[in-house]
């Protein structure tokens, strides 16, 4: 069954357009990557689908219902949830307040603190401890476990791999198949292209805030990915 | 002794200050907002208070109960339907309406209740005063007003620190948009800060009507002091404020001693002097509520 | 099949030289009216062209520089103590004496800024407005200054009634004009260009060269000096001082709502901005505070929903400016 169906999704800041027309599907419990070079409108699209930027009504399908331009508090009620680019921990909030305003809406699942402790143990060592004060690859195990403690239906998960070494990377991504395997929805951004093709089923790769490519990891050759990454 | 009695009567001003002070940090910390209104807010509750005390014949202290849940009510509408409209606009809309607000109230208040000063009248209490021995002695009405500042930040401090809606707060005040990605509800958590800012400075406005005469252009000074407080105690610190209050009355009585017209302008010439040594304030957390 | 465009970058349009002839227009029938009106007349003439400066001082800063100050009030009170000072202790012409007026508030805006800037956005705004307090209480607490009470400003007894009006006439129309082509020129100057990237971009700006504080700086004296200058040059008329009325919060309510109502950030606004503040009041003068009542609640309005303000909406409807600052692109030889 279709979760997400996207149609057409332009997308603006101000008088400079980042997305095109972007058409993107998701069916429910498939990991979908998003891959593309900087600046290819992953980041855009995300943002878009989670509410942090205008779209129009029709352009965003979630459940059959139309939610394009919605409030981000009201996707959240339905079960989309975004784990922003460059993690966004807020500062003012211990490890523990961090994951618990993840929980705001209240939204109902399988997702407590006490699991997202069990997921990422650092994190309940370091419970008290202002959430920024941790280090990069915790604090995106933070930002997943803030994401998941929405109990979303559509996880969001913009660029994890930044910044990270490969060993972190290789975790977190074995967290996502674990995810996955939960039957949540997964919506990857990676510029990164071989981790996240070890675990979404269908891959679309983005240029110039357009989808260039689209198609099944194990079916696309490294070439026609490169060719729509960089542009033959 | 006198000096005593006379430092003793600033750190109680301080006390008001502070009351005046907490709702601008509270809102400024928030969502960044700078309420030109908020002196004239207070003197509006003054006079509402005014109505109360002569139409149902209360006590302004009790009058406090009608006029505080008005004054929020006030706030929450105000952001709602005014002042959410103006976020991500930069700050020169907010500064103008607020601004514009200001001079609508004071005329406002002006037309109805003329430019007579007014004073409230809570039958006695104002008066009283408390012996400390050794020929000290100070009012209870100053010191009434301390405590109730203090307890209100501490209402404060248990709320942004431990409650919901504190942590929500909390994450607003370090990053707006994520906070909405969160699922948080800008608009009515923005529209909260500033019932609870006009719910604060009402009572500020009515225990200033009590301690002093005031009229419908009282509110800018009272604008005044209450930035002065917050910027001396730093931005973003909530108990900063209440030093912040303090110094400032602190230097304001010894000010008045030295020459009666000279209080109000130490004050400003103090606050002046710690923005050159200290820009940021002496408490400053970076951009915290609380 | 090739296109051919030639292409221009324009800032002369046949609005603007039209712009440029009412002008001249105007500035001549000013001229003419200590000979066609009466002494009312020139008074609120003076008035008209004295919140016109004003007006444009203050958009210079907030609307180009990005400065939103509510202590110009320091200045104009500054500047009307400094003519007495000027006329009556020192000796001074007062007739001179008011650009003189002007380079001292100037000269103080210098120390004022060392200490506003330190402050960003809405906190430099309540800062401006504490030291314009600071101003008014030092003021009122020097027994040469007239104290609370205030001076009179004796220097101009000597002459004959006539003279003194027109000579105060003459002086506002100068300092009109003059303001009006300095800020002009100013705006379309390299200077200028610098000054609107600022408002657009800071870090943009100061990554292309654009020296931020030092542009900053310079406009918050020349605005200073405007403002002073117009200052002596009120109480050069008004000839009575006092330091509630010459610091007062309500000038910079007066030229906010204008700037507003007008038009931020255009020339032409402060202009019509002026005139719907003339109008209204003489429209409301029975009506006293529900005049500043409607004002405030039309900067309100305006600031919601028409930021352009008025000029701005008669500007894009029809596309016009009449005192250009901005370079358009023309298509065509």
């Amino acid at each position: 069954m279709t979760l997400l169906s996207v149609r057409n999704l332009s997308a603006f800041y101000g008088d400079f357009q980042a997305l095109f027309g972007v058409s993107l599907d998701a069916a429910e419990g498939e990991t979908v990557a998003v891959i593309g070079a900087n600046g290819a409108g992953k980041t855009t699209f995300l943002r878009a689908l989670a509410g942090a930027l205008p779209a129009p009504r029709d352009a965003v399908e979630f459940a059959g219902q139309p939610v394009g331009g919605w409030p981000a508090h009201a996707l959240v009620d339905l079960g989309i949830v975004l784990v922003p680019e460059g993690r966004k921990i807020f500062p003012s909030l211990s490890v523990r307040e961090n994951l618990e305003i993840g929980a705001y809406r209240r939204r109902a699942g399988p997702w407590t603190l006490e699991r997202v402790y069990g997921l990422f143990p650092v994190l309940s060592e370091r419970r008290e401890q202002p959430g920024t004060n941790l280090s990069g690859g915790e604090q995106q195990m933070l930002a997943i476990g803030r994401g998941l403690m929405a109990n979303p239906r559509l996880l969001l998960v913009d660029e994890i791999s930044l910044g990270l070494a490969p060993a972190v990377v290789k975790h977190l991504y074995e967290v996502l198949a674990g995810v996955h395997r939960e039957g949540t929805t997964l919506l990857v951004v990676e510029q990164d292209i071989s981790q996240v093709l070890s675990v979404a089923q269908r891959v679309y790769c983005f240029r110039k805030g357009s989808v260039a490519l689209e198609g099944v990891p194990r079916h696309l050759t490294r070439e026609q990915i490169s060719a729509a990454y960089f542009g033959a | 002794m006198a000096w005593v009695d006379t430092v003793l009567q600033g750190v109680l001003l301080g006390g008001l200050y502070a009351l005046f002070a907490t709702g601008l940090s509270l809102i400024f910390g928030v969502m960044r907002l700078v309420n030109l209104a908020h002196g004239d807010f207070s003197i509006l509750a003054a006079f509402l208070a005014v109505v109360a005390v002569q139409t149902l014949g209360l006590n302004p202290l009790i009058g406090l109960v009608l006029v505080v849940p008005i004054m929020a009510a006030l706030g929450w509408w105000l952001q709602r339907l005014v002042l959410n409209r103006l976020l991500g606009r930069g700050i020169l809309p907010a500064v103008l309406v607020t601004f514009g607000l200001s001079i609508v109230i004071q005329n406002g208040l002006l037309e109805t209740f003329s430019a007579d000063s007014r004073r409230l009248n809570p039958g006695g209490i104002e008066t009283a005063s408390l012996a400390l021995g050794g020929g000290l002695a100070i009012g209870v009405f100053p010191l009434l007003t301390f405590a109730v500042a203090v307890l209100l930040l501490l209402g404060l401090h248990v709320v942004i620190g431990r409650s919901v809606i504190g942590r929500a707060f909390r994450a607003a005040s370090d990053d707006g948009a994520t906070a909405a990605l969160m699922g948080i509800d800008r608009d009515r958590l923005y529209a909260l800060a500033m019932a609870l800012s006009l719910g604060i400075v009402a009572i500020a406005g009515i225990f200033l009507g009590i301690r002093t005469t005031f009229a419908f252009s009282s509110g800018p000074d009272r604008l005044l002091f209450a930035f002065e407080a917050v910027i001396i105690g730093g931005l973003g610190s909530l108990w900063g404020t209440l030093v912040g209050g303090v110094i400032l009355g602190v230097a304001q009585t010894i000010g008045a001693r030295l020459s009666p017209g000279w209080g109000v302008l130490t004050g400003h010439l103090v606050f002046l002097a710690i923005l050159v040594v200290r820009p940021a304030g002496l408490f400053t957390k970076s951009r915290r509520v609380g | 099949m090739s296109v051919e465009a030639t292409v221009r970058i324009a800032r002369i349009t046949a609005a603007s030289r039209a712009g440029v002839g009412i002008a001249v227009l105007v500035v001549a029938a000013l001229s003419a009216v200590p000979w066609l009106g009466d002494a009312g007349t020139m008074r609120a003439i003076i008035e008209f062209l004295a919140l016109l400066v004003l007006a444009q001082m203050w958009n210079l800063l907030a609307g180009y520089a990005g400065l939103v100050s509510i202590g110009q009030q320091a200045y104009i009170g500054l500047g009307g103590y400094a003519l007495i000072v000027l006329a009556d202790d020192a000796g001074v012409n007062p007739f001179f004496a008011v650009p003189l007026a002007g380079l001292v508030a100037a000269a103080l805006a210098l120390p004022t800024a060392a200490l506003v800037f330190r402050f960003r956005d809405a906190y430099f705004a309540v800062g401006t407005w504490a030291v314009a307090e600071v101003y008014r209480l030092l003021v009122a607490n020097t027994d040469a200054l007239g104290r609370g009470t205030g001076r009179t400003l004796k220097a101009v007894f000597p002459l004959a009634r006539e003279t003194r009006e027109l000579v105060t006439y003459a002086i506002a129309l100068t300092v009109g004009v003059a303001a009006l082509v300095a800020v002009y020129l100013y705006l379309r100057s390299r200077r200028g260009l610098g000054l609107m990237a600022i408002r657009d971009s800071e870090p943009a700006s100061a990554s292309l060269g654009v020296d931020v504080l030092r542009t900053k700086l310079a406009v918050y004296m020349v605005a200073a000096f405007g403002t002073g200058t117009t200052g002596a040059l009120l109480y050069l008329n008004l000839l009575r001082i006092s330091p509630d009325a010459a610091f007062s919060i309500n000038w910079t309510a007066y030229t906010i709502f204008i700037v507003v109502i007008g038009g931020l950030g255009t020339l032409e606004g402060p202009i019509v901005g002026t005139l719907v503040f003339f109008l209204l009041r003489q429209l409301l003068a029975d009506y006293g505070a529900w005049y500043m009542i409607l004002l405030g609640t039309l900067a309100v309005v305006a600031m919601m929903r028409y930021p352009q303000g008025l000029w701005g909406l008669v500007a894009e409807r029809w596309d016009l400016q009449f005192f250009p600052v901005q370079r358009r692109v023309q298509r065509g030889g």
